[in-house]
């Protein structure tokens, strides 16, 4: 079956779209991040979910979608949004959570691994002798928390 | 399950418009007022975290006043109704309104109306309309986050020395005349309600007053009966607050119509 985009399209789109970082956490991709939802054939869009209702990235990475598509000859295909079923951090692939842990973001639990009062692990030394400093860090994906093993703060990935 | 047909069936509905304006203004409004905080607040943890509550309001109230402006179908987005209203065209509950005070009053505001929205947003998850229940369900995450935040200040401050002991009391006194209009079920909530949209507000006052016991009793802080209630935000009738709330967020698109970042 031939489509207008071409052959292997789907595979093309998504390339282009694993190189589109996150505005605020540029080591990963809206790929890794789990917020592009599906590639539409006919009409022709990239639909991706919003992690925070005012999350202000929200608009930059449509904007970045829309240049790197156009870069690759996509011109038609839209980029669409959609609220349901609503963003969750577990959606954050394997590789991107590895990518958050070397960027010194702790990752965010699996909910399906999620222990009661399981800490994060200290992105930089591994320890899990960790304390929250505070719920909300610097975006509102993140909360602010510091290793008590080597004194260092770190930003962790809020579970969503 | 009628959701497909609800979501585009309510083009010009009167009452659905109505309802909609009274659960984003509610997030506008709050919205602003926790901004107000913002390099002001007593540790740079806690201005960060009223910014970014802040924020998901502001992203809340985005999605309920665009659906508004649909379902109005007079070609008003959610900018022109946040922006180009007057005071008397808001549906914002009262409590929302109340000035920042010290950070105890702002907590205590907080911490009713979230754990409020909390009860109704589970409801709302629900609806019949399924555009409504999308909203509701990705904004639910964000409200269980800031329920329990404003809860945890609530302890602290409550149990905590006894200054932020009486500015908790003090905090909360100013707040409680507000409370019952949180809960009042008008003939638009009640034709709201009977179509499966929302759950009446009435029947969500046990289970906050059971949160609320919780709270208090973990705050070691006295619950007494409430005053007398003030009521009138839902039909537009609000305090002075709001008009000078309302000046400083509309002044720049109304001096400057049309202006973009
Ligand atoms: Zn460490």
């Amino acid at each position: 079956m031939s489509s207008p985009l071409g052959t292997g399209w789907r595979d093309r789109i998504m390339h282009v779209l694993a190189n589109v970082p996150d505005p605020e956490v540029p080591a990963v991709s809206i790929v890794d991040l789990g917020i592009v939802r599906d590639v539409r054939e006919n009409p022709p869009a990239v639909i991706i979910t919003p992690t925070y209702t005012g999350c202000p990235a929200t608009d930059v990475i449509k904007g970045s979608i829309r240049q790197a598509l156009d870069l690759a000859d996509f011109r038609d295909v839209g980029v669409e949004t959609t609220l349901t079923p609503p963003w969750t951090t577990d959606w954050i692939s394997d590789t991107g959570r590895e990518k958050l842990r070397a960027y010194g973001i702790a990752p965010p639990p699996h909910s399906s691994t999620l222990r009661a009062k399981q800490l994060p692990a200290c992105p930089r030394c591994g320890s899990t002798n960790t304390q929250e400093i505070s719920r909300f860090g610097s975006t509102p994906c993140k909360a602010l928390w510091r290793c008590l093993s080597c004194a260092e703060p770190f930003d962790h990935f809020k579970c969503h | 399950m009628t959701t497909a047909s609800s979501s585009t069936g309510h083009r010009s509905d009167p009452a659905l418009f109505d309802y909609l304006l009274r659960l984003g203004d509610d997030s506008l409004i709050l919205a602003q007022r926790l901004s107000e905080w913002c390099g002001h607040a007593p540790m740079i943890e806690v201005d960060l975290s009223i910014s970014n509550v802040a924020l998901d309001l502001v992203g809340q109230a985005t999605l309920l006043l665009d659906y508004a402006g649909e379902v109005e179908g007079k070609g008003r987005d959610g900018d022109k109704l946040a922006f180009h209203r007057d005071a008397l065209r808001f549906r914002n509950c009262l409590l929302v309104e109340q000035p920042n005070g010290d950070f105890g009053q702002t907590m205590a505001r907080q911490y009713l109306f979230s754990t409020c929205q909390r009860l109704l947003f589970r409801g709302l998850a629900q609806s019949t309309d399924a555009r409504l229940a999308g909203i509701a369900a990705k904004a639910l995450k964000e409200i269980e986050y800031h329920a329990d935040w404003s809860a945890e200040w609530v302890v602290r401050l409550g149990d905590g020395t006894p200054e932020s002991r009486e500015r908790m009391i003090n905090g909360f006194a100013w707040m409680w005349r507000f409370v019952d209009e949180l809960f009042q079920v008008d003939e638009i909530d009640a034709a709201i309600a009977k179509a499966g949209i929302a759950p009446a507000r009435d029947s969500l006052r046990a289970a906050f007053n059971a949160e609320l016991k919780k709270t208090f009793e973990a705050a070691t802080l006295p619950l007494a009966p409430l005053p007398a209630a003030i009521l009138g935000g839902r039909k537009g009738h609000h305090s002075e607050h709001l008009g000078h709330l309302l000046a400083a967020m509309q002044f720049l698109p109304r001096a400057y119509p049309g202006a973009t970042w």
